[in-house]
């Protein structure tokens, strides 16, 4: 008898495995949902990958832009000698330490469609942050932190953070000048 | 007067309505004239008024008007910090400040005020200047200070208010009762940093640009007569979020959380930064912070 299951303990059986995995579907959400907000309090990531951060895409000025390698074939030969670019990309002007650096310190000639780091690993333009961190390391910490750069959102769960590269254009990163709004009344013209 | 017997009470009693004065005056009771200091407000009472408020502004403002009274997260103790060295003068927060907070347009009131300095010079408030005009800005040999309430611990407004309509709130907030406030602006005399704001005249909010989720002690329409200033946009920290100030600036020059996690940004600066308040000899001890980032 013990091995024989009426339909209606079947039944039961059923119902009682629906709810289960009902009560697991919730509890892994909402557990989900608990890491996600403790992780953007801290102001990093967890989980498989301890360094990413909750970032929006890179601003390619031109959408059409990327991938690089739509132009730059890999089956080229690459031209790698310091020149001035007469081609393509005159309109960039490096004012990024540019008596020591070319557009290959930073772009990987083998492979366009990333950036690389100073020892030639390879680093994905939405990680661009890892790249400005190796030379600006002290300014990468803060704004891991939440400190350097705008942050939005909740102060105390999820935060938007910006890529170095929307307040800075990599090859010209000075933060532009801006106009001003109006400035106050003086109290003698308020009526 | 002492607040054991209420203002409320008190005018009922000259109004010749002692009988209703002691079970309290019916329909006048919510009136602003009539009625308690917010924190002696029975939780219905609180309702009567909150209902009555929005009623009122979303009939003036044509629009759905929310005035909440959200209290302080336990836990909570807010502080502020502002990085000198990121922060151009672009005045971006004063206008986010005066649309979110509902500030008088005509008279013109608004509680951030930004101080363009020398470089030379250092922090030096007499030397200073709030009405710089440039093309663009940052300008060469120039840096700049916003100042609005600095939520001092030890606040010399709450100290000098004869009636006790400022206070400071368990999240460290310092508020105003618009409504119990008479409009005698010793506050503003006793404040270090000018943080205070008199409505001169009536204000006036553009209906369209009037922002309708607002909080008592925060973001209503202001009365004319009263005063008012920064409360760290109360209706928006208590929910979580960032002031607007925070939001609007270009730079991420505002840096904003809670003093009591120390794995807040607030504290991070804190801890990682040379910070300094400003008027220190004041003994005011601020809740806000300038930075060198
Ligand atoms: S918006 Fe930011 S950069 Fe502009 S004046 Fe205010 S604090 Fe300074
Ligand atoms: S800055 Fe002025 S208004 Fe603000 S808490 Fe201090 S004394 Fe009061």
């Amino acid at each position: 008898m013990l091995h024989k299951r009426t339909p209606h303990t079947g039944l039961l059986a059923l119902a009682a495995f629906a709810v289960a995995g009902l009560f697991l579907l919730q509890t892994g959400l909402s557990v989900t949902a608990l890491a996600a907000s403790t992780a953007n309090a801290v102001g990093v990531g967890v989980g498989v990958d301890p360094h990413a951060v909750p970032v929006p895409p890179p601003p390619f000025k031109d959408e059409d832009v990327f991938p690089c390698s739509e132009c730059h074939d890999v089956e080229d030969e690459p031209d790698t000698t310091r020149r001035q670019l007469e081609m393509a990309h005159e309109e960039i002007v490096l004012e990024h330490d540019q008596e020591n650096r070319w557009c290959l310190d930073c772009h990987d000639a083998n492979n366009r469609d990333h950036l690389r780091r100073a020892s030639g690993a390879l680093i994905e333009f939405a990680r661009s942050y890892e790249l400005c961190g190796q030379c600006h390391g002290t300014k990468y910490r803060d704004w891991k932190a939440g400190v350097h750069g705008k942050r939005t959102g909740s102060w105390l769960g999820a935060k938007q953070y910006l890529l170095c590269v929307h307040c800075h254009d990599p090859h010209s990163p000075s933060f532009k000048p801006l106009e001003p709004l109006a400035a106050p009344m003086r109290p003698e013209e308020i009526r | 007067m002492s607040r054991d017997v209420t203002r409320r009470q008190f005018l009922c009693i000259v109004a010749g309505c002692a009988a209703a004065a002691a079970t309290g005056c019916s329909d006048f009771t919510h009136t602003a004239l009539f009625r308690d200091n917010f924190r002696d407000l029975s939780p219905a009472e609180l309702k009567d008024i909150l209902a009555d408020l929005e009623k009122k502004h979303s009939a003036t403002y044509g629009k759905q008007v929310t005035v909440g009274a959200t209290p302080a997260l336990d836990g909570v103790e807010f502080g502020y910090a502002l990085d000198l060295s990121r922060c151009i003068g672009c005045r971006r927060c004063v206008r986010g400040c005066v649309e979110e907070n509902n500030q008088s347009r005509d008279p013109q009131v608004q509680w951030i005020r930004v101080l363009e300095m020398d470089s030379e010079h250092g922090i030096n408030l007499e030397h200073s200047d709030p009405y710089y005009d440039a093309e663009k800005v940052p300008e060469d040999g120039k840096f700049y200070m916003p100042i609005a309430c600095q939520q001092c611990r030890n606040a010399p407004c709450v100290k000098s208010c004869p009636v006790g309509a400022t206070w400071q709130e368990p999240d460290g907030i310092v508020v105003i009762d618009y409504d119990w406030c008479i409009g005698c602006r010793c506050c503003m005399a006793s404040c270090p940093y000018g943080a205070r704001h008199f409505n001169w005249g009536r204000p006036s909010i553009p209906a369209d640009d009037m922002n309708p989720a607002t909080h008592y002690l925060g973001n209503r329409p202001r009365p004319k007569g009263v005063v008012e200033k920064c409360t760290f946009c109360v209706q928006r920290v208590r929910k979580g979020l960032y002031p607007k100030c925070v939001e609007v600036c270009p730079v991420g020059a505002r840096k904003f959380g809670n003093l009591l996690d120390p794995n807040s940004e607030i504290r991070y600066v804190l801890d990682n930064k040379r910070v300094v308040v400003l008027k220190s000899e004041q003994n005011t001890q601020p809740r806000f912070y300038y930075f060198f980032g």
